[in-house]
């Protein structure tokens, strides 16, 4: 299960017949597992990772790490409050943290004015959120495991091995 | 140009250039070929060995090392040998040379003698018979087609004459990907004691087995020590090619003569590389393993692949490579490889060139990306279906 997982996370697109035949399972053991594994919400969503930075309509976009302290409620802790950040579509990500703050949110949108009103306006004044600090994402080199910066070349010449 | 007529040797002029160079030759510059031709990973060197050798850069450490290689990384491959059941002193029996390829070298010069006879398991690495022949020495070929390219006790024992000084064998095997299984290599280990012969192991692709094989050292077995030479490198599992490190390990008696070879040759391997391969047998294991399981992966695409073109294939158990049979297109290796190359751009090697047993097959080196390697077994399949290529 874990070699599906380890597969279809580095490439999303691989059948179930490759994979069958990478890990030595029939179709539809493949598939059995696949389906589970789906069911059970460990494999959430397929989607193609892009690079924003590359992509003509989205170049200009702006990436901000928000750090968050709140006050947590009775009863709800910080749940409730995540909720009502999260609902938002701006927000890419939402961590609890332990350490110095709460709340990691992660936003995007189309210019840094439209970012920093969002905070100011939406998250800010939040009931529940004591401050926020905003920081600005200048570039990004890896995420995810993924490379941003530089393209693979397979460099190998012809040798005598 | 000089114009004496022997201004070469007649002995390197006798020696054929290697087979798979030639093919490269055909490829260098095509973007639009795939090639399953190199026997390289396709991986670069983990990241924590590079960094390894980039702080040394720094701190200034470019000299020479020992000839015998540094302190710390002949006691890290000593601590390794040991996984393997092999114990051998760091000070006067492990040597760090340049690659495998360099020890082979080394240690045939320190044993052969004019008219002597060394036993070569073929197919196998392209080195392997010229290097023999150099030493003045009868070259034995020990076809393994007709036992699914494994090496065995009864064929060896057929070819030993008072003459046999060494063998040479290699498992997981270049060009084959067949392991010799433990049960075996315990005989050839009697055979081998009986007749007092060197046995160069080259166990290179060691780490690179699959489906829970485990690789067997025949230098493991009891009172082997004696008779074996076990030769291993990083450029395999470690992804380390391009570093030219390897190391071998004998007994000492033999190691004193091996190393006045390496040391009026090359002096030592280069210190950057050694102690990168120092980094790698200290944190590498991880990375290791996750390029194994990525080749096994793709091994089994391969095998899968040649199965349902009815094409048929020994399933490797080890190395980066698949060794296919290609005898139902009526094509020797070399037609076969020179049309799927100029007609489907897709390189591999003829097996011709990898000596005995092994025309009427072509090797497939799988260390290539899922993507390029679904591709060339499509392309691979309208050959063999006799189909031209599409696009």
């Amino acid at each position: 299960m874990q070699e599906i997982l380890d597969l279809l996370q580095n490439d999303a697109r691989l059948t179930a017949e490759d994979i069958a035949a990478m890990t030595k399972k029939t179709v539809a053991e493949v598939q059995a597992i696949i389906a589970e594994l789906e069911r059970e919400g460990v494999i959430l969503k397929y989607s193609a990772i892009i690079n924003q930075e590359k992509n003509p309509a989205e170049k200009d976009s702006v990436r901000a790490v928000i750090e968050i302290q709140v006050t947590p409620e009775r009863e709800h802790g910080f749940d409730a409050l995540a909720e009502r950040i999260y609902r938002f579509p701006q927000v890419k990500s939402l961590h609890l943290m332990s350490g110095g703050y709460d709340l990691q949110v992660i936003i995007e949108g189309r210019t840094l004015k439209e970012v920093a009103f969002f905070v100011s306006e939406k998250l800010a004044t939040l009931n529940g959120v004591k401050s926020t600090k905003t920081h600005f994402v200048l570039k990004t080199y890896k995420e995810n495991d993924i490379v941003y910066v530089d393209q693979k070349k397979d460099r190998r010449e012809g040798v005598t091995a | 140009m000089n114009e004496r007529t022997d201004r070469y040797s007649v002995k390197i002029l006798n020696t054929p250039p290697s087979g798979i160079r030639k093919f490269f030759d055909l490829i260098i510059g095509r973007d639009d070929i795939i090639s399953l031709g190199v026997g390289e990973p396709d991986f670069p060197t983990p990241w924590a060995m590079r960094e390894e050798a980039w702080y040394h850069l720094e701190q200034g450490h470019t000299s020479y090392t020992s000839n015998w290689g540094l302190t710390e990384l002949r006691e890290a491959i000593a601590g390794y040998l040991t996984k393997f059941d092999l114990h051998y002193d760091s000070k006067k029996e492990i040597l760090v040379t340049i690659g495998v390829s360099e020890a082979i070298d080394a240690v045939l010069r320190a044993t052969l003698n004019p008219g002597d006879e060394v036993i070569v398991a073929e197919p196998c690495y392209v080195s392997y018979q010229p290097l023999v022949e150099l030493c003045d020495t009868k070259l034995v070929r020990l076809d393994t087609s007709a036992d699914g390219f494994v090496a065995t006790a009864e064929a060896i024992e057929r070819l030993i004459t008072p003459k046999t000084k060494a063998l040479m064998l290699c498992s997981p095997s270049n060009p084959t990907g067949r392991m010799i299984p433990a049960e075996e290599l315990a005989k050839i280990a009697e055979v081998v004691k009986k007749h007092k012969l060197w046995v160069l192991s080259d166990e290179v692709y060691c780490e690179l087995v699959y489906d829970g094989n485990t690789h067997v050292s025949i230098g493991s077995f009891p009172g082997m020590k004696d008779y074996t030479i076990v030769l291993n490198g990083f450029s395999k599992a470690f992804a380390m090619t391009g570093w030219r490190i390897g190391y071998l390990a004998c007994p000492a008696e033999l190691m004193a003569q091996v190393h006045k070879l390496h040391q009026y040759s090359t002096i030592c391997a280069p210190i950057m590389s050694q102690y990168a391969a120092l980094e790698g047998l200290r944190s590498g294991a991880a990375e290791v393993e996750r390029m194994r399981v990525s080749y096994q992966q793709r091994r089994n695409l391969m095998v899968n692949a040649f199965a349902s073109m009815g094409i048929p294939v020994a399933e490797p158990e080890g190395a980066f490579y698949i060794f296919p049979d290609i005898r139902k297109t009526g094509l020797s290796s070399e037609e076969f490889a020179t049309r799927l190359i100029n007609e489907y751009k897709v390189a591999v090697v003829p097996g011709n060139v990898f000596g005995a047993g092994a025309e009427g097959f072509v090797r497939c080196c799988y260390a290539t990306e899922i993507g390029k390697l679904k591709e060339a077994m499509r392309r691979f399949a309208l050959m063999v279906e006799g189909k031209p290529l599409d696009q």
